[in-house]
């Protein structure tokens, strides 16, 4: 059965397919989909973790007791689970083990750009690649045959333009039957506990396990010759592979789908038979650096750039600049002169719960340490709140070391309810116990917002859709010690403010839950309700510009003292949250209760 | 058709405009399409940081075999833009003398509203397309689509203009991929949707 479908898509498919029976994730742009594709498949078990490594800690589990098992992730999630990758290297399984990690190259929405097949060469895991979503879908089985086979997790590694590019799959439709009994846990304390002197023993039996992996590589139908013209030969891997073939059809290619371990021979026989040697990778020379390694004369990034995406736009154009193709191989490009086009940076929606609480905090004069969510987008201008933001979870802790290095300020720090429970939650204890005056907010909108509304231990709802426990921010924080704790509504500015300042008063460790739901939530769709901008009262003052909605725009019609335009609100956009209502001091813009007043009156 | 036949070169499909206008659903349908007449397809979305109000662009590429899911700069046979600026921002995406399907609609974005920036005009749209290509239509998806009773159905409009340039997809195809990729009470409006754009093109050649 063929269908048309994403690499995300068919991963989950592949994993199915292949009997994966325990799969755990983080959200995380571009693998979410993984997840939320195979959860709702039959006879499997899946869940959205608190962190990466937890989620990987959990898929390694259930291969110890013979399930197979995946764990799925963001590149810079892997850096939290990083730990776990090592260990579950020198331990190996009882059963598959496939570790699907997508990178991001060109940060479509990531705050770097790591290439992930060095921790694969790091952690001696070896890394398949995929080059679209049949390679997708078929190398999740290959991958686990392979953890199976030589007893160790191995890495699937995806990029953004094979996670979120869609092309046929042929599927099988169906799956390996499920075990009837279950079988004992087997216990092997050599293997599976990694005191140092277990470790030791174990390191060489890893070490024979790369090698013994390199061989396997000389013979893995993945990597593939493709012997055409023999002045050229590429190297090619992923997605990149692609842009290669579309750009050079004619060339002679070495597709490697397993980057780690490289075939030698392989490599050997490949340089051996064509004139000039290229690699074509994105990100990292690391292909270029094991061939290199070899002995073997090779090009790569002194040609094709480190950094971003490539395409096959990039590949032509410094296969020219090389001498590799003649200038007339260039595409005809019209580049017209537009002058200065206002950019369209992405932006808090209309109606945003977090732009309240954030506005507040601006309006107070706060540096705010943020954190990875929506509302990092609050950094911008005009709202300009935020001011720090380096991976998720990491707002506390720097607030609370800026505090323990003493500044004449107070900051404060933000993060989201999901980021709260995934790494945020050790850094409050943290606080708490060594005592900073830190101030938290969680921007609690009851859900994992910027991937697409994911539930988490704060929402009562699993990934597959079973009620359970609620965790309460507020129980939780006087469990740690925190006895300043306040609950607001984030829409509620006065209220914000107020507890804003109260904390900011006390000289000690505090939290502010500044709750609403997200927008977008469909329960928050049915309350929308468009304000208006009663235009007789408003002069044009700009108040209301400066929260950053979209909704709220500049009208035609000028003020006749201030010659300013005034204020309109976009009927399509707006929410009806009420943020600009209650920042406008000249009551221009109606509240929804003026609203229903007026039509009530009117009929 | 038969110069540039789809056996050598594929045909792409650039698609732009705001999240929250319906981009991704289009190319959902324009690569059914492709892939009922029997064609290889590929699709490529950006997902950016925001769910409402950033920049979205999608890619749908149809031929005989495919293998970049990107289209290069300058690659672009046809250039669907939901929204006008977004129409100039990706504008060198287009073969040059390929064919820009324009929605006049404008979504003014936070640096314009709070008065930093200007909207261009469509008098400086039209100059700076021109550059690229003649083949230039404005669309009146939003118009057309609020006689129709709903909005949001714009982007189906929008089709409807784009199937008039491709006259080798049969009118059923494009009719089926809708009605299976719309909800299904929606399904009639919809097919209104692509019909009205469809006839708009008609009328204007
Ligand atoms: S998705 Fe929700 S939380 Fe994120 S910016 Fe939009 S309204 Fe705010
Ligand atoms: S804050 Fe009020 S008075 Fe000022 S521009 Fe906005 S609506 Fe008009
Ligand atoms: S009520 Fe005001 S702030 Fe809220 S969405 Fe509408 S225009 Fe924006």
């Amino acid at each position: 059965m063929k269908r048309f479908l994403s690499g995300n898509e068919a991963v989950a498919w592949g994993a199915w397919e292949s009997g994966v029976h325990v799969a755990a994730a983080y959200p995380g742009t571009p693998s979410t989909e993984i997840l939320e594709t195979f959860a709702p498949m039959p006879d499997v078990y899946a869940e959205w973790s608190p962190n990466e490594k937890v989620a990987l800690d959990v898929a390694v589990g259930a291969a110890y007791a013979g399930s197979r098992a995946m764990a799925v992730m963001k590149h810079v999630g892997l850096n939290v689970a990083a730990d776990s990758f090592f260990y579950a290297s020198m331990t190996g399984l009882e059963a598959g083990l496939v570790i699907v990690n997508a990178d991001d190259p060109f940060m479509h929405s990531s705050q770097n750009e790591q290439d992930n097949r060095r921790y694969a060469k790091f952690a001696r895991i070896p890394c398949l690649e995929p080059s679209d979503s049949q390679e997708a879908h078929d190398l999740v089985g290959v991958a686990l045959d392979i953890s199976e086979q030589f007893d160790t997790p191995v890495m699937l590694r995806l990029t953004t333009r094979i996670s979120h590019s869609s092309s046929l799959v042929e599927l099988q439709g169906v799956r390996p039957p499920a075990r009837t009994e279950k079988p004992p846990y087997r216990i092997d304390t050599t293997k599976y506990v990694m005191v140092p002197g277990n470790a030791r023993r174990r390191h060489p039996v890893i070490e024979e396990r790369v090698t013994k992996l390199a061989q396997f590589a000389e013979t893995f139908p993945y990597n593939r010759m493709e012997l055409k013209d023999r002045a050229l030969g590429i190297v090619s891997n992923g997605v990149a592979y692609q842009y290669a073939r579309e750009v050079f059809p004619e060339a002679s290619m070495l597709k490697l789908g397993m980057t780690y371990p490289v075939p030698a021979k392989m490599l050997r026989e490949f340089a051996s038979q064509v004139e000039r040697l290229i690699v074509i990778e994105e990100l990292d020379p690391f292909l270029e650096e094991e061939i290199r390694l070899l002995g073997i004369a090779v090009e790569g990034k002194s040609i094709f750039p480190i950094c971003g995406e490539l395409d096959q736009q990039v590949v032509r154009e410094c296969a020219i600049k090389a001498g590799l193709l003649p200038p007339s191989a260039r595409v005809p490009v019209v580049t017209p002169e537009k002058g200065p086009l206002p950019s369209r940076p992405p932006i808090l929606c209309p109606g945003c719960p977090h732009r309240g609480t954030l506005y507040v905090a601006k309006k107070l004069g706060l540096v705010v340490n943020g954190d990875i969510g929506c509302y990092t987008l609050a950094f911008q201008p005009p709202l300009g709140a935020l001011h720090t933001c380096g991976c998720m979870g990491a707002s506390i802790g720097v607030a609370h070391g800026v505090a323990k290095a003493g500044i004449a300020q107070r900051n404060i720090a933000a993060l989201g309810d999901s980021t709260f429970f995934h790494t945020g939650m050790p850094a409050l204890l943290n606080v708490a116990y060594n005592r900073s005056n830190v101030t938290t907010i969680i921007l609690d909108n009851r859900t994992t917002a910027m991937t697409g509304h994911q539930q988490h231990p704060g929402t009562g709802r699993t990934l597959q859709g079973r009620e359970t426990v609620q965790v309460e921010f507020e129980a939780l924080a006087h469990a740690m010690g925190i006895q300043r704790v306040h609950t607001v509504d984030a829409y509620d500015l006065k209220a914000v403010e107020a507890a804003l300042k109260d904390c900011l008063e006390a000289d000690e460790p505090a939290l502010i839950v500044a709750r609403r739901e997200c927008a977008l939530m469909p329960e928050a769709r049915k309350q929308w309700m468009p304000l208006q901008v009663n235009a007789e009262r408003c002069n044009g003052c700009g108040l209301c510009f400066r929260i950053g909605c979209p909704a709220v725009v500049k009208s035609g019609e000028l003020d006749a003292k201030t010659g300013r335009p005034k204020a309109r609100i976009d009927p399509l956009l707006c929410t009806g949250c009420e943020i600009c209502a209650q920042v406008c001091t000249r009551r221009a813009i109606l509240f929804r209760h003026q609203l229903i007043e007026n039509k009530e009156q009117q009929q | 058709m038969s110069e540039r036949s789809t056996e050598q070169t594929p045909i792409n499909f650039l698609l732009a405009g705001v999240g929250g206008q319906g981009t991704i659903l289009a190319s959902d349908i324009l690569a059914a399409v492709g892939l009922s007449i029997g064609h290889d397809v590929k699709k490529s979305e950006v997902h950016g940081m925001a769910q409402r109000g950033g920049s979205v662009t999608s890619q749908v590429r149809w031929a005989d075999k495919v293998y970049s899911p990107l289209i290069g700069l300058g690659e672009a046979d046809f250039f669907l833009a939901f929204e006008k600026l977004e129409a100039l921002r990706h504008i060198e995406m287009l073969r040059p003398g390929g064919t820009v399907l324009v929605n006049d609609y404008a979504i003014p974005p936070l640096s314009v509203s709070s008065g930093n920036d200007d909207y261009p005009d469509n008098a400086r749209i039209e100059r700076i397309l021109s550059a690229v290509t003649t083949r230039y239509y404005w669309v009146p998806a939003i118009a057309l689509a609020e006689s129709l009773g709903n909005a949001r159905v714009n982007n189906v409009v929008l089709l409807g203009a784009l199937s008039h340039f491709l006259p080798h997809v049969p009118l059923a195809v494009w009719l089926e991929s809708v009605r299976e990729r719309v909800p299904q009470r929606f399904a009639d409006l919809n097919e209104r949707a692509f019909l009205a754009g469809r006839e708009a093109m008609e009328k204007d050649r």
